[in-house]
């Protein structure tokens, strides 16, 4: 296990490394001078000249690289081109609301997900199992901002239920919440059923049935416990994705959270905003995987040992 | 023993005779694979959906009933009638030819984005898969990197940098989506080219690019093929969340997801312009996902999960 972690943590860094340099060269290859937006039209060459100086960005290339790592490490970003707040500031600040989004979403999922997906499991081939199987689909290939669009006309409009819009109270987080959730619970229902499905077959639970342990006893208790651990995987990559991609779902209901953030640094060109977003995210998303990895192979000992690992 | 060979004999000719009198043929692999595909009654009526999506963005012009651009001020934002089914927009266009529309783009973005992503992850996969040691690792690590950055904050990023408009949205689609190729490519040329007809090449002498072309690619089609197909929805899906954060496709041109984005403001008494783009994509998508799955089970059951 340890030197899994190792090797695991070794990769997770190189690939922190790589994310900064990409992001790095596409913030040089970016259209237009950022300090000649910043500055607007008034500034003459002289004090273009003086604020690029200051920022910084009149150094060679690999000087700007290892200082933007070095405040990388340091999470120091730098301040907005735009609100001058301090960009680590704004990402504590946007985060806290993105990851309470996330984590509401991340329990609707499950809750809903996982037993929805048991059920058509243990009554496989029946309706509840085909109605359970085609609300998935439809989970998984309607596109999320449009299912807070029809849950934001059915429940906030025409029955005037839930608000719209903001992020303040209880009943403001419903609508986000299922409209993030909803692919998420649909291929949960999935993996579930399918994993469900595998293990059922399995001779130890027919040998469980057969000494007359009761039928949901041994559907939770035996075949759930060892179903779950593709579940655990997939469960946590989700909450990765939920982490970081909720700007689609951000923008519907004007939430001030991480990705309404990463969309105004991309629309008003903020470059230290848009470094620290990017690469705050990226951090965010890589980290969860290495979580989830891990966690993975401690549950299950062949992917420390084996090949498991590409 | 006489006996066994005239069985034998006997047994030849019976097959033979069934070749040549019978009609019996021999079946190839796609065409195999085709009889199956054609059992599986859901992914054949996806597959005739997606037919006539694409029928329906190839003739846009003869079917639409409006110039999608058309600005008609005398009915901005009406109500469905007859003359406009789901009603017209906020610039008097008219919706059902803008979603009609619609589907080049997205369909179009689709495709094209997988191909782009199949040239460059078949190329890097195979030539991963085959070299091994430290062009391997050093292509494996750059896969690592491209599937550790969060899939929409890329393409965003991408689109910001490098503009918007279709070819950059075929890039950046492109770009996000050659890993999965090149992961599925590089596993099965690591495997196919331990096998003897591969080393038999080799010892005749063929080069590494005609081994790769012709011995080891035309192995890997049919898993290119369920790649593509089910990489088509993704793609679809990328394009509509990013025309719906306004950098993807930019209106006048109609995109499901610029619609989507323009109706948000009108939700409160013209639901149905909201509605009825987001009904194009989910069909579009549970069309190809469907079919992929199909296409999957007959061509390439070794790919499920």
């Amino acid at each position: 296990m340890l030197s899994y972690t190792i090797k695991r943590l070794a990769q997770t860094v190189f690939v922190l490394f790589g994310i900064s340099l990409i992001t790095f060269v596409l913030l040089q290859i970016v259209p237009g001078d950022p300090v000649a937006l910043m500055l607007e039209k008034r500034a003459d060459p002289e004090t273009i000249a003086k604020v690029r100086h200051e920022l910084g960005l009149d150094l060679p290339y690999y000087v700007q690289y290892f200082n933007f790592i070095k405040g990388a490490i340091h999470l120091d970003f730098g301040t907005s081109y735009f609100t001058n707040e301090v960009v680590s500031d704004a990402l504590f600040r946007c985060f806290k609301v993105t990851f309470k989004l996330a984590c509401m979403s991340f329990v609707f999922s499950a809750v809903i997900g996982i037993p929805a997906g048991i059920f058509s499991a243990v009554k496989r081939g029946k309706g509840i199992d085909t109605v359970v199987m085609i609300l998935s689909i439809i989970g998984v290939s309607a596109p999320a901002f449009w299912v807070a669009i029809i849950l934001q006309i059915i429940f906030g409009l025409k029955l005037n239920i839930f608000p719209i819009s903001g992020f303040d109270s209880v009943a403001s987080y419903v609508l986000p919440s299922v409209a993030l959730g909803a692919r998420y619970a649909g291929s949960m229902a999935r993996i579930t059923r399918t994993s469900m499905l595998e293990v059922m077959g399995q001779d130890y639970i027919r040998t469980a049935r057969a000494k007359g342990v009761r039928k949901w006893a041994v559907i939770l208790k035996h075949a759930l416990k060892n179903a779950l651990i593709p579940i655990v995987t997939l469960i946590g990559t989700d909450f990765g994705y939920m982490l970081t991609g909720s700007m689609l779902i951000e923008k519907v209901f004007s939430i001030p959270g991480i990705g309404k953030l990463a969309v105004d640094a991309m629309s008003n060109r903020d470059l230290p905003l848009l470094e620290g977003t990017v690469m705050y995210i990226a951090f965010v998303f890589v980290i969860v995987n290495l979580i989830v990895d891990l966690s993975y192979a401690f549950l299950d000992p062949r992917i420390r040992y084996g090949k498991g690992v590409v | 023993m006489s006996k066994k060979i005239f069985g034998f004999f006997n047994k030849q000719k019976q097959f033979e005779k069934d070749v040549l009198e019978n009609n019996m043929q021999y079946s190839s692999f796609y065409g195999d694979s085709f009889k199956q595909l054609k059992k599986n009654k859901i992914a054949m009526f996806c597959a005739g959906i997606i037919i006539i999506l694409i029928l329906i963005a190839i003739f846009a012009p003869l079917i639409a009933p409006y110039d999608p651009t058309y600005q008609d001020y005398s009915a901005v934002l009406a109500e469905p009638s007859m003359a406009h089914p789901f009603g017209t927009d906020e610039y008097g266009r008219d919706i059902l030819s803008r979603i009609i529309y619609g589907s080049r783009v997205s369909i179009s973005i689709g495709i094209v984005a997988q191909v782009v992503a199949s040239l460059v992850g078949v190329t890097l996969g195979s030539i991963a898969g085959y070299y091994g040691g430290k062009i391997d690792s050093v292509i494996s690590r750059i896969m690592e990197i491209f599937q550790a950055f969060p899939d929409l904050i890329f393409a965003m990023a991408i689109m910001t940098f490098m503009g918007k408009g279709v070819v950059n949205l075929f890039i950046a689609l492109g770009l996000l989506t050659w890993v999965r190729t090149a992961r599925m490519i590089r596993g099965s040329v690591m495997q196919l080219k331990e096998k003897e007809y591969i080393e038999a090449s080799r010892a005749s002498g063929a080069t590494t690019y005609w081994i790769i072309m012709k011995g080891l690619i035309p192995n890997c089609l049919s898993t290119i093929i369920v790649l593509v197909t089910l990489g088509i929805p993704n793609a679809i899906m990328y394009e509509a969340s990013l025309s719906f954060l306004g950098i993807g496709i930019v209106p006048p041109t109609p995109s499901w997801g610029n619609m989507i984005s323009a109706a948000q403001t009108f939700i409160n008494y013209r639901p149905l312009y909201s509605i009825m783009p987001g009904v194009a994509i989910m069909i579009t998508v549970i069309a190809f996902n469907i079919f992929g799955d199909g296409l999957r089970d007959a061509l390439d059951p070794k790919l499920k999960n």
